[in-house]
């Protein structure tokens, strides 16, 4: 499944809805690639687009935003802003010749444990076939 | 304020191509205001850069900063040391910032933005030309809308013919017709008889780029005698 390599990918979570469900998935037990990192955001329309790109720059091979469902934000349209944030990045990558599908965004809800874990597995799986975003897996000028 | 659009990512990576060491130097005024070269922007483009260039093997070393106005040279001043480090600046200004820093620095000095126009905010997102800085206003007479910036014929004298039943101009169809704004807006201030009775005058384009670079002085403000 990991092509050669653990990869690390970047999860921003909203605290109400991907965070809870990443939680649901530990208390039901359910298996799920250890390649995530996950980061809690007070919602998705926190999401900095320098985030994104600072995660790549850091070393992430890839990174998701997981939102809550489309009407369902707890502040209204923070996961639709971020929705096209992620877009223009995903747009920003493909220009830097960088492969657009290691970035997604994601729709979930708190009660979706299952969906969580699914979402790890499919972007682990992405990613694998994508392999490292560098072979070096640091930057020259990635100090500290 | 200045508008300013951020250059392609292509042509900057074009660039900024003969380049391992670059200060990426934006300002904090108006292209700021309008998310085009403030200091957000340059930890957005430094970190795509990085990026790009390190995905292609060829690995860019950048400095980060942002000066509060980068027309001034005293605020450009505090850089001079990381400037003297590198090999070019990529300045995130407006075209006066970097004419600015090529007058001050001996190392070569690069846009990242096209520079448009003087703008308001529309909403958040969106900015409209609506000075053109012809040096020669008559905001006074138009009920503060400009037809030299607004009117896509610079007309003094409109509506045209060419205006739509919905008041929208016939050069950009989502453009409302400055001619019928400023008609309107008389109207609300009641002061409509007054520009009929005003008898525009010729416009002397002199003050304006047609009469090519321009200049002020202010001999009481000039510190030499």
């Amino acid at each position: 499944m990991n092509n050669g390599f653990e990869s690390k990918i970047v999860a921003f979570c909203c605290h109400y809805c991907a965070f809870a469900a990443a939680d649901l998935a530990g208390v039901l037990r359910l298996k799920y690639p250890p390649d995530l990192r996950i980061i809690r955001l007070p919602c998705t329309g926190k999401l900095d687009t320098l985030f994104l790109l600072k995660a790549f720059e850091k070393g992430a091979d890839g990174v998701l935003v997981a939102g809550c469902l489309e009407g369902s934000c707890h502040f209204i349209s923070g996961n639709l802003r971020a929705k096209k944030r992620v877009l223009a990045v995903k747009n920003l990558l493909e220009r830097l010749g960088i492969e657009k599908e290691r970035l997604e965004f994601f729709n979930l809800s708190s009660a979706q444990g299952e969906r969580f874990a699914q979402i790890a597995r499919e972007m682990t799986e992405r990613i694998a076939k994508l392999g490292p975003l560098r072979s070096s897996g640091r930057c020259p000028y990635d100090r500290g | 304020m200045i508008v300013a659009d951020q250059k392609p990512i292509e042509e900057i990576l074009e660039i900024l191509a003969p380049y391992k060491r670059v200060l990426f130097l934006g300002c904090q005024s108006c292209v700021a205001v309008c998310m085009a070269g403030g200091e957000k922007e340059v930890g957005l483009l430094a970190a795509a850069v990085r990026l790009a260039r390190a995905k292609s093997g060829a690995p860019i070393e950048i400095a980060e900063g942002a000066a509060k106005r980068q027309c001034d040279d005293e605020f450009n001043e505090p850089f001079g040391p990381v400037i003297q480090q590198q090999e070019a600046v990529l300045s995130l200004a407006c075209g006066v910032g970097v004419n600015k820093l090529a007058e001050r620095f001996a190392i070569p000095i690069l846009p990242a933005l096209n520079t448009r126009f003087f703008g308001k905010v529309e909403r958040q997102g969106i900015w409209k030309e609506v000075c053109a800085g012809c040096g020669d206003c008559i905001l006074h007479l138009t009920g503060g809308i400009c037809p030299i910036a607004r009117c896509a014929k610079n007309l003094l004298n409109g509506p045209c013919g060419g205006v739509r039943a919905d008041g929208t101009c016939e050069v950009k169809r989502d453009w409302p017709c400055a001619w019928v704004q400023i008609i309107q807006r008389l109207e609300e201030l009641g002061q409509l008889e007054r520009l009929l009775s005003t008898r525009m005058a010729a416009k002397d384009w002199s003050s304006d780029r047609h009469g090519g670079p321009r200049r002020r002085v202010r001999e009481d403000m000039l510190l030499e005698a």
